[in-house]
């Protein structure tokens, strides 16, 4: 099936060939091992320890500086009337009533904007969006006007006696029918249709003919609704415009507050450097704080105008219903394998429900991120992939779920297909990966799509994760089990991400490069502040960051403050969010702490009154070689900067680097569910769970180990429990915690981690990003062990969220009774 | 809307202040006495982030109204250190890295404070439901286990060392 019109012009893939240009002297492959490296001491704690994180005594203690912890003096409130329709005429907004309220200043509505061009704003993925509506609707729950008032619950009132006039549209829920154009969602683009895009990348014809010889080849059509990443702080901001100074000051809760500044210059017309935006302590992100909502626009520019103070807080239910979806990908694949049972081609037509906006933060030469990457861990002859999307009457599609940039999609898609071809082949599904996985010897590997996969071991992680799971005995328990009737399901998930984006010539957002950067300052005492361009919103960075510095310079790192978050502050950067943090920022921070390295080396031979080349570094200090009781430590030599530098160096010791990543790094894991099912009510139970991962080297394993837990619960959400429902009339079902459910630590099984270290080869210190994995990585293990227990019943494939009415209605189906 | 008088002890300090009556408790802790270490993450008492202890119980302070904590006492995060000292739990939650974001945590340990309280020795299982009226989004659960089990633990052995 293809949704592609003939009559659109194809956006083809196009970008640029990568080969990751490998520092001089580094081999391109590399060893997979099991230690973590230390080079440190724990007093100094660099790469490798586990240490406590430095940011957490604030937040034990209630002390985290959160967007709604932020009162300014003479604040005022925003609150926002939200259509009840998904698709409608807006014929009249009366808001007198509001108006005569005390404690009610303004009603802000989509005319006012238009009066200073505001009324609609850009996404990252270069499509538009209203910020208000000024004659239609198009989806439920969308932002109609704003009320301004001196308190939260007046502003709550207010929003009660604003009286709209609709006159309601038909909505357009499903998307292919959307592809009819029956119905126009957006009737301010200049073509009247509801396709947005069409992508595709691969190589049709070698494709075509590899099906064409291929013995076997399964075919599926799978669904993976939309969801929502819901972290447990909604979405807000401060907003503080000083009409003296003409600064505006953001609060906001932001991933990406460079990118945002520089939006809110372009949109609003105020110079940038006027723009401050700063974001505080963020309570979990995944995603979903790095667009900019309308929300935050009307927030601005209400401070704008009444030259106060304004605050704007989401509420759950507003958040669930309006803001950060993710996924929502209609995915039609086939597999072939040869006479051998060897995978050797892939076919996927896929149609993408954006909603009414493409939301996502994607290089926009990506408009399906990075959905290519759907090969995996497989070695295959050929591959042909494509992407439509189309516009619904659905809140803005595509922004994020701890993944905006499609891998998801793309894992549970070869995940599960890997999985049907070999239980239809009669082939163990563990067995059958390691068959056909790309060697280590194979790497750097290219892939079908065009990828260069930096470096992996795959079946080191699988078996890894088999031995630890015990997995022979376990399809043993089994087979024992199914004897007396019970279903039981044991199923993998072998897995390749794809994160760090990106290299410059391929990557950007609205047209800026997606580098990161760092600058680090060592202050005389020989103490350091360091500043980034991305933001933590749990990850850890004030830690982490200071653990890679203090790696390669030799200070604790309980002596480097990090920063993050204020733009009049740090250099500029793309911000967190896809797993980058580390691909791109950390080795920012290794480069500006070589160049410090460098700087120092001058000066401690000008203290040492040695030739530079006489020297040698050992953990945090340049000595003279072989007389190591000569040497300068970082300290004396920061010290030096500032009181005893050579003439012909500059004072100070600080440094700056933007780092453009010469790949995407490309981390990989092998994980293990068990389920149990009751045949009585189809609930199933993760009964085990181990996740091997292997994210190169490990900066924290702590850390690291909190983030593999952290993904796991989040993909065992979507595999079981949450998805995003809208009823016929475009009408959210799923807008509070009470129907959209999140994992609660009961239903999150005990999870059983591990790794395996594969560096990077290509970054400087062979770190690759962990973040994302987990979440990637689990569902198709959760929904194969599912299917696994019910193959030998005729159950082929389950959608997500694997809810007990779907198992209950396949098992009935297959006339299982209780 | 009709004004009270509202007067509770929080943290040990005795606060008397005139209210309107729909004033949440969640909001006359955060706005009227600006501690702000007890959050909101909901509007249908699901997510615990607004956990805070009412005479020894935990209540959702969201899902309560001021009024309701005429002449009671409240504990929130902010009276949970003593004199400086972190408490068992939050040392708990440090050591185990049982906070990411950090948003989810006072409530969390506010309801796990509640369940030491009944039952020193919890089993993991009784830890995951004492706690399944909090969610994270972040952790993933295992470290927020972990974390309590180190407090329950160093709680026990200071309770011996006591007697
Ligand atoms: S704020 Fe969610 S339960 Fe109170
Ligand atoms: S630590 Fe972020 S929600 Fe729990």
């Amino acid at each position: 099936m293809t949704y592609h019109d003939p009559g659109k012009p194809k956006q083809i893939d196009d970008r640029n060939e990568y080969h990751s240009e490998k520092p001089e002297g580094v081999s391109s492959q590399v060893e997979t091992t099991e230690e973590i490296r230390v080079t440190t001491p724990p007093e100094i704690s660099g790469m490798g320890h586990r240490m406590k994180r430095k940011e957490d005594p604030r937040f034990l203690q209630g002390k985290g500086n959160y967007i709604d912890d932020i009162k300014l003096p003479g604040m005022l409130y925003m609150d926002i009337v939200r259509s009840p329709y998904a698709h409608a005429k807006i014929l009249n907004i009366d808001a007198s009533a509001a108006l005569e309220l005390d404690g009610v200043l303004a009603v802000i509505t989509g005319k006012d904007l238009e009066a200073h061009n505001l009324h609609w704003m850009p996404t990252f993925q270069s499509d538009t969006q209203m910020v208000l509506p000024t004659d239609k609707v198009i989806y439920y729950a969308q932002e109609v006007c704003a009320v301004i008032a001196t308190s939260r619950y007046i502003a709550a009132d207010a929003v009660e006696l604003v009286q709209v006039e609709y006159e309601p549209l038909e909505p357009v829920i499903d998307p292919f029918e959307a592809l009819e154009d029956r119905v126009i969602v957006r009737e301010d683009k200049e073509v009247k249709t509801n396709r947005t895009w069409h992508w595709e990348t691969g190589d049709k014809d070698a494709t075509d003919k590899v099906f064409r010889e291929a013995a076997h080849v399964v075919k599926q059509y799978m669904y993976l609704p939309r969801i929502h990443v819901a972290s447990i702080e909604t979405c807000g901001m401060v907003a503080n415009y000083n009409s003296s100074t003409g600064k505006m000051q953001l609060y906001m809760t932001s991933q990406a507050p460079h990118a945002v500044r520089t939006v809110f210059a372009l949109v609003s017309g105020l110079p940038e450097q006027k723009i401050q935006v700063i974001s505080p302590d963020i309570g979990g992100g995944f995603g979903g704080k790095v667009p900019v909502y309308p929300g935050y626009v009307v927030c601005a520019v209400a401070s704008l105008l009444i030259g106060k103070p304004v605050k704007w807080i989401e509420d759950r239910s507003e958040n669930l219903q309006a803001d950060s979806f993710a996924r929502d990908y209609h995915i039609n694949a086939e597999l072939a394998a040869d006479a051998d049972g060897k995978i050797v081609g892939l076919r996927v037509d896929t149609l993408a429900d954006n909603g009414c906006t493409d939301g996502q933060a994607s290089s926009s030469k990506f408009p399906a991120g990075l959905y290519s990457i759907c090969t995996g861990a497989y070695d295959l002859k050929a591959a042909h992939v494509s992407v439509d999307s189309v516009y619904t009457t659905k809140p803005t599609g595509g922004v994020a779920y701890r993944c905006s940039f499609r891998v998801t999609e793309a894992v549970h898609m070869i995940e599960r297909m890997t999985d049907i071809l070999a239980h239809d082949l009669g082939i163990d599904p563990a067995e059958y990966r390691l068959k056909n996985f790309i060697r280590p010897d194979q790497f750097p590997y290219r892939s079908p799509t065009g990828w260069e996969y930096d470096s992996g071991n795959y079946e080191a992680a699988l078996k890894k994760a088999m031995d630890m799971i015990g997995y022979d005995d376990l399809r043993g328990e089994q087979a024992e089990k199914r004897e007396r009737g019970e279903l039981m399901g044991i199923g993998i998930s072998s897995f390749v991400e794809v994160v760090g984006a990106g290299p410059s010539k391929d990557f950007d957002i609205l047209g800026i490069k997606m580098f990161d950067s760092a600058e680090i300052r060592i202050h005389p005492t020989g103490k350091a502040l360091a500043r980034f361009g991305t933001k933590s919103q749990g990850q850890g960075h004030e830690t982490t960051y200071a653990q890679i510095i203090a790696e390669e310079l030799g200070l604790p790192a309980a002596d480097i403050e990090i920063e993050e978050g204020d733009t009049d502050t740090a250099p500029y950067g793309l911000g967190t969010y896809a797993s980058r943090s580390t691909p791109t920022a950390g080795a920012a921070a290794v480069m500006a702490a070589r160049k410090i390295k460098a700087k120092a080396k001058k000066i401690a031979a000008h203290l040492l009154e040695v030739n530079e080349d006489d020297l040698e570094w050992d953990v945090n200090k340049w000595q003279v070689k072989g007389s190591p009781e000569q040497a300068k430590t970082i300290q004396d030599i920061a010290f030096a900067a500032y009181t005893n530098h050579p003439d012909d160096v500059e004072a100070g010791l600080e440094a700056t680097d933007y780092y453009n990543p010469p790949n995407l790094t490309f981390p990989f894991g092998s994980y293990i569910a068990v389920v149990d099912i009751d045949k009585g009510t189809g609930v199933v139970k993760v009964r085990r769970f181990v996740a091997i991962d292997d994210c190169g080297n490990i900066i924290n394993p702590l850390v690291v180990e909190g983030q593999i837990h952290g993904g796991l619960t989040q993909g065992l959400a979507p595999a079981l429990y949450e998805e995003i429902v809208y009823d016929e009339n475009g009408t959210c079902l799923t807008g509070t915690l009470a129907d959209y459910l999140l994992p609660t630590a009961v239903e999150s099984p005990k999870w059983e981690t591990g790794h395996t270290i594969t560096p990077s080869p290509h970054h400087p210190i062979g770190a690759k990003g962990v973040g994302e994995s987990p979440t990637v990585g689990a569902p198709p293990a959760i929904a194969n062990a599912v299917v696994d227990a019910m193959w030998h019943l005729g159950v082929r494939h389950i959608d997500i969220p694997i809810t007990p009415e779907k198992v209950w209605k396949a098992l009935r189906e297959a006339g299982v009774q209780d | 809307m009709s004004k009270h008088t509202v007067t509770m002890t929080v943290n040990g300090t005795k606060y008397t202040r005139e209210i309107e009556s729909r004033l949440l408790l969640v909001h006359f802790i955060r706005e009227d006495l600006e501690l702000t270490g007890t959050h909101i993450g909901c509007d249908t008492t699901n997510c615990g982030a607004c956990t805070v202890l009412m005479d020894g119980f935990t209540v959702k302070s969201c899902t309560v109204f001021a009024m309701t904590a005429n002449g009671k006492s409240i504990e929130t995060i902010e009276g949970v250190a003593q004199n400086g000292a972190l408490h068992p739990l939050q040392e708990g939650f440090w050591e185990k890295h049982g906070l990411q974001c950090g948003y989810c945590t006072p409530g969390m340990i506010m309801s796990a404070k509640h369940l030491l309280s009944n039952n020193p020795n919890p089993t993991e299982d009784e830890i995951r439901w004492g706690l399944s009226g909090n969610l994270c989004r972040c952790t993933g659960y295992n470290k927020i286990v972990e974390a309590v089990q180190y407090a329950a633990e160093k709680m026990s052995a200071e309770q011996e060392q006591d007697a």
